[in-house]
């Protein structure tokens, strides 16, 4: 008991340096714990993908479509249980800043395939019986403040003119980890409007998601619907939605891998500052070390004075830069909502922050400790008289 | 016939040197004496002589280049480390000329400090520690950090931790050289009082002549040699 209420005392000493050193610790972990949220925010789409659920798309590029007569082709594989049309719209709302992920989809499978959409029975029942409504998430309808039965309009960048729109529903994820930020509407809206308006752009779509009924069976099933395609005009690649979202990742594979290297400098930077401030404290108290040794204690002891010092710093600023990462994140998450829909702070995040600050507690420590452990009393003590 | 009593501390032959640079400096230079049971020893000598490196060897916190020092008839030189440190919790308390005070800690936790190495339970360690405070008049000032005591009650505090766990040698390097006349005199007090109503064999090493008069024998170190019989005072 008294040897802890000796290092808790012990961190008195140098109350400035100690605060700063706890504070710049609190700074690492929060740093640590925004960056690694941030890198867990751009795999929150291959997160949610399931196993069951597969992507067709071009072979050539996902900018190239495929005519829309390849559902019911698809649809004869063996293991296929629903198909859905989709094609990434591209509509931006009253100007580009007010970017939001939004797509036409097949309407009447699409929530089938996706069960994490949660909507209200009478909602999907008025947006399936209006060709011009839609569907958006929450967080969308939070952003902007829209509510059931309002008027939206998107400006097409892909699709060029003014596509007026009624939300006829609001949906809410399953869990945490559901994109809330997505707006959706019947692709036959979309293809009835390009026989109009652009006939050589019509019964095509982006891609279709396909309904498998095992994930066993994904690889014979992708292989399946690709021979199916061979040597046609349009050939098709399918991969799990894992590998699709996974693709879009691997395009900014740079970023991620910068974001990581940094998260990885901040743990080596509160090492830094960390050992700085247990080398200066343990210099200043070679004396005192020398004496406690003279009493009769022994060097495990001095070592277990400095790594238990190390580590309270460690700990504290620890705990202050986890208990920072949660309203941190909500901030910036919101902030950045509009490029990361997912913007959730996990538990590996924290455990690794716990883990990094342990870490850098010990390893600020392990020189300290050493050399306090094998001070000679007499040397320390300064007197040969 | 009973043989003549066992010295509480006796050197044989003790020589030490040190390296600096490329140069050794013999300290201690095949020195021999013997201190009595309940002895209290004064050593003399200018700066270099050799008195704290002396003072070092007997209380086992350096280590003789040849030589034997046996203390209750252990020889301390044959000790390992670990064996030494037991040793030095046991059997030695250490006054400092700076008090060596753990300045986070209030009185009563400097003087429990070294019981920390004993089977005492908590409690007990606490009483012992008090009474130690106690007998050094200090049970005021238990709750104060040294940087709240003076430099009297701070040197007291550090006699009550030099014997709150019954050690048989006290040793004391210029217990009085850190304080003013009158404090000085007090500590003197308090070592000679702890010596004559405890029993406890006290080696002080000290420049202040007046110190030196407290103690029952004097022996002087010139160039890591004694250089006079022993000066008895009193006894």
């Amino acid at each position: 008991m008294l040897t802890f209420i000796f290092i808790l005392k012990n961190l008195s000493r140098h109350r400035l340096r100690n605060a700063l050193t706890i504070l710049g610790i609190a700074m690492s972990v929060l740093s640590f714990g925004l960056l690694r949220t941030t890198v867990d925010a751009w795999y929150a789409g291959v997160e949610a993908s399931s196993s069951t659920r597969l992507v067709t798309r071009n072979a050539i590029s996902l900018i190239f479509p495929l005519p829309i007569h390849y559902a019911e082709q698809i649809r004869g594989v063996e293991g296929v249980t629903t198909v859905c049309a989709g094609s990434w719209f591209g509509g931006v709302y009253i100007d580009e800043k007010n970017f939001f992920p939004n797509f036409a989809v097949d309407t009447r499978t699409y929530f089938d395939l996706y069960p994490e959409l949660r909507l209200a029975e009478n909602q999907k029942a008025d947006f399936l019986h209006d060709r011009k409504g839609c569907v958006i998430g929450a967080k969308l309808a939070e952003r902007f403040g829209w509510k059931v039965g309002d008027q939206v309009t998107l400006k097409g960048t892909i699709y060029p003119g003014n596509w007026d729109m009624t939300v006829r529903a609001i949906y809410h994820g399953r869990d945490t980890h559901v994109d809330e930020t997505q707006l959706l509407f019947h692709w036959d809206y979309l293809n009835e409007t390009l026989k109009k308006t652009s006939p050589s752009r019509a019964d095509q779509t982006g891609f279709f998601i396909i309904g498998i009924d095992s994930g066993d069976h994904a690889a014979e099933i992708s292989r399946a619907v690709d021979q199916r395609f061979a040597n046609s005009l349009a050939e098709t690649l399918t991969e799990t939605e894992k590998a699709f979202q996974m693709s879009f990742i691997s395009m900014s594979g740079a970023i991620v891998t910068a974001i990581q290297l940094v998260s990885s400098l901040v743990v080596l930077i509160i090492l830094a500052v960390a050992a700085n401030t247990m080398a200066m404290s343990a210099r200043e108290r070679m004396g005192e070390f020398a004496a406690l040794k003279a009493l009769g204690f022994g060097g495990g002891y001095l070592a277990l004075l400095i790594m238990g010092e190390s580590l309270a710093i460690a700990g504290i600023g620890s705990a202050l830069g986890c208990a920072l990462t949660f309203p941190a994140a909500a901030a910036f998450g919101s902030a950045v909502s509009q490029f990361f829909p997912i913007f959730q702070v996990s538990h590996t995040t924290v455990l690794l922050q716990g883990i990094a600050a342990l870490a850098v507690g010990v390893a600020a420590g392990i020189a300290p400790a050493l050399r306090a452990s094998h001070v000679g009393i007499a040397q320390a003590m300064r007197r040969i008289g | 016939m009973n043989g003549p009593a066992s010295p509480a501390i006796e050197l044989r032959d003790v020589s030490k040197s040190y390296t600096r640079g490329q140069q050794t400096v013999a300290v201690l230079q095949g020195v021999s004496f013997r201190i009595e049971p309940g002895e209290f020893l004064a050593l003399m000598g200018p700066s270099g002589s050799g008195k704290s490196t002396l003072l070092n060897l007997i209380a086992g916190i350096d280590r003789v280049d040849s030589g034997a020092i046996l203390v209750g008839g252990t020889d301390i030189t044959t000790l390992t480390e670990g064996e030494l440190a037991y040793w030095r919790s046991r059997s030695v308390g250490f006054i400092f000329q700076f008090y060596n005070l753990i300045p986070v800690l209030n009185a009563l936790e400097n003087v429990e400090l070294p019981l920390l190495l004993s089977p005492l339970s908590r409690r007990e360690r606490r009483e012992h520690a008090r009474a130690a405070l106690a007998l050094v008049g200090l049970a005021d000032r238990m709750d104060h950090r040294p940087g709240e005591l003076s430099g009297g009650q701070q040197q007291r505090t550090a006699i009550a931790r030099a014997i709150v766990t019954d050690p048989d040698i006290l040793v004391a390097d210029e217990p009085t050289g850190d304080l003013d006349r009158s404090s000085a005199k007090d500590i003197l007090d308090l070592m000679a009082g702890l010596n004559e109503s405890l029993g406890k064999t006290i080696v002080m090493v000290t420049h202040d002549p007046r110190a030196a008069e407290r103690a029952h024998l004097v022996r002087s170190l010139e160039k890591g040699l004694l250089t006079n019989a022993d000066l008895h005072l009193h006894s």
